[in-house]
């Protein structure tokens, strides 16, 4: 059986490491920047980056409202940091304006955890994952300021959610991709598998 | 998977640097400032357009257009090539309010070797330090030890041997240099070019032959095996010095820049605002020839420019630093 197509969008961010640790799970990750080419995916990863720039990027080619109907319809989706913020209802501390997908019924805060001189690593226990700790990445990162009660929570560092999921949409305020462990990953690609969209 | 070479430097000279302490509680567990959170941070910029701003006011254009990130500059190299004088880190006010005015990372300027410019921007909480040949270099033998510092650092490179000795410094992040400052893309093309075209060689090359190709790079032979290896630069690579439409964007992205800086091309233009917003679009889609078409209408006037073979040897930013 060959592993699902998982889309990565790709406007702006650390698509690579996305792709290489789809890859390792036995996903065939493909890049996507236009409507059509989502239309062609199993699930979609929304990477690391800039939300500002992802989001503005979304609007102008045209991917922001076929993003949002995809998700209602059922596509399952990643997002790590950038992406976790693409997913919320709203988000504290970013720009008025700044477009979001949505998905998730929570509200996130953007650059959380304080500027780039604040970002760490640190070993985190994340439901749903066996084996020892996560080492988890976190960069300029968001946390979960709010979530609904349809929201599971994952992980959390101190009190704050790092790492939730409701229904087929998971996301992490850190970066599995930067760390070679794929686990994230994996079980991402078992959410997209069970989803049975037939997509 | 994490390379040797950068945990082994991360052991030996980032002691004590950990426990961040922002956030809802501390966590004993928490590592900041590893080569990791550093290399990281330019990871999240990839597919990016990093603008020079000197004023809050532009950074908030830079952020509307969809910059990844402003750098924080006194002067854009334009003015500083047209005005001379010694070119220095910026105000710290000025750095604070463009803090203060953008979500968005800031990157600020330090001299090359000004070590104490860097730690004063560290404390002001900038995002990633450059360390500047556009700037007036303030030691002509030894850049900064950037494996001290908690931020990263991006430098500048115009060869694979400059960029893997910055990279054993410290550096998180490489920019080809280009020109700064003269609007010309020509010297990007051909740094680029170069640091490519010696990541080839060097992956071409049998293990065996790999000191001798340190020896010639005057670079780690860690470092050389580890690029050899990955057929890439351990960091991000960027591209700067001379950019000025969304084409000459476009065209460095399909040399192989993972991201561009664009300096005085902006800011120097008729129509800045619509010139960021065209070249973020170019950069994303830079190997779309009708989105090219597209954002490249109606720009209004680029930047006037200098030919970089008019200029003399002394007036050539590129060749400070070694």
């Amino acid at each position: 059986m060959s592993g699902p197509r998982i889309g990565i969008l790709a406007l702006q961010g650390d698509v690579r490491e996305h792709a290489r640790a789809l890859d390792a799970v036995g996903a065939r990750p493909v890049e996507v920047r236009r409507a059509a080419e989502l239309a062609a995916v199993d699930g979609l990863v929304l990477p690391g980056g800039e939300s500002t720039t992802i989001g503005r990027l979304l609007r102008v080619f045209e991917l922001l409202e076929p993003l949002r109907a995809a998700v209602v319809a059922g596509l399952p989706v990643f997002g790590s940091c950038a992406g976790m913020i693409l997913l919320a209802r709203d988000v504290v501390d970013g720009r008025p304006d700044q477009p979001l997908i949505g998905g998730l019924d929570m509200v996130v805060r953007r650059n959380a955890f304080g500027r780039q001189v604040d970002s760490f690593e640190v070993d985190l226990d994340v439901d749903g994952v066996a084996g020892p700790p996560v080492h988890a990445v976190f960069i300029r990162a968001p946390w979960v300021e709010k979530a609904g009660d349809a929201v599971e929570v994952l992980a959390r560092v101190a009190e704050a959610p790092v790492a939730v999921r409701q229904g087929p949409l998971l996301a992490t305020a850190f970066h599995p991709e930067l760390t070679g462990d794929s686990r994230m990953h994996r079980l991402f690609v078992d959410i997209v598998r069970s989803s049975g969209s037939g997509r | 998977m994490a390379p040797d070479w950068s945990e082994k430097r991360r052991h030996i000279m980032s002691q004590g640097q950990t426990a961040a302490t922002a956030g809802p509680a501390t966590d004993s567990a928490r590592h900041a400032g590893t080569a990791r959170v550093k290399r990281g941070m330019a990871e999240m910029l990839k597919g990016g357009v990093i603008m020079d701003v000197v004023t809050a006011e532009q950074a908030r254009i830079a952020e509307d257009a969809g910059a990844v990130a402003v750098m924080a500059l006194e002067r854009v190299p334009a003015d500083i090539r047209a005005q001379g004088g010694v070119a220095r880190m910026s105000d710290p006010d000025m750095i604070s309010e463009i803090i203060e005015a953008v979500s968005i990372p800031v990157m600020a300027k330090a001299r090359i070797g000004h070590f104490v410019e860097a730690q004063v921007l560290q404390a002001l909480g900038v995002d990633y330090v450059d360390e500047s040949e556009v700037l007036t270099p303030a030691d002509p033998h030894h850049h900064i030890d950037k494996w001290s510092f908690t931020v990263p650092f991006v430098c500048g490179a115009t060869n694979l041997g400059e960029a893997l000795r910055r990279i054993a410094e410290g550096a998180a992040m490489i920019r080809s240099k280009g020109e700064a400052g003269t609007g010309e893309v020509s010297n990007a093309v051909v740094h680029m070019r170069t640091i490519r075209a010696e990541i080839g060689r060097l992956a071409a090359l049998p293990a065996e032959e790999l000191y001798a190709a340190a020896k010639e790079l005057r670079a780690p032979v860690e470092l050389v095996a580890e690029v050899a290896r990955l057929g890439r630069l351990p960091v991000v690579l960027f591209t700067a010095g001379g950019l000025a439409t969304p084409a000459d964007a476009a065209l460095m992205m399909q040399l192989g820049a993972d991201g561009v800086f664009v300096g005085s091309g902006i800011f120097k233009s008729g129509d800045p605002a619509r010139r960021a917003r065209a070249i973020v679009e170019a950069t994303t889609m830079f190997n779309d020839p009708d989105v090219l078409v597209k954002v490249s209408r109606g720009l209004g006037e680029a930047m006037v420019g200098i030919n970089v073979a008019e200029l003399p040897a002394a007036a050539r930013y590129a060749d400070r630093g070694w």
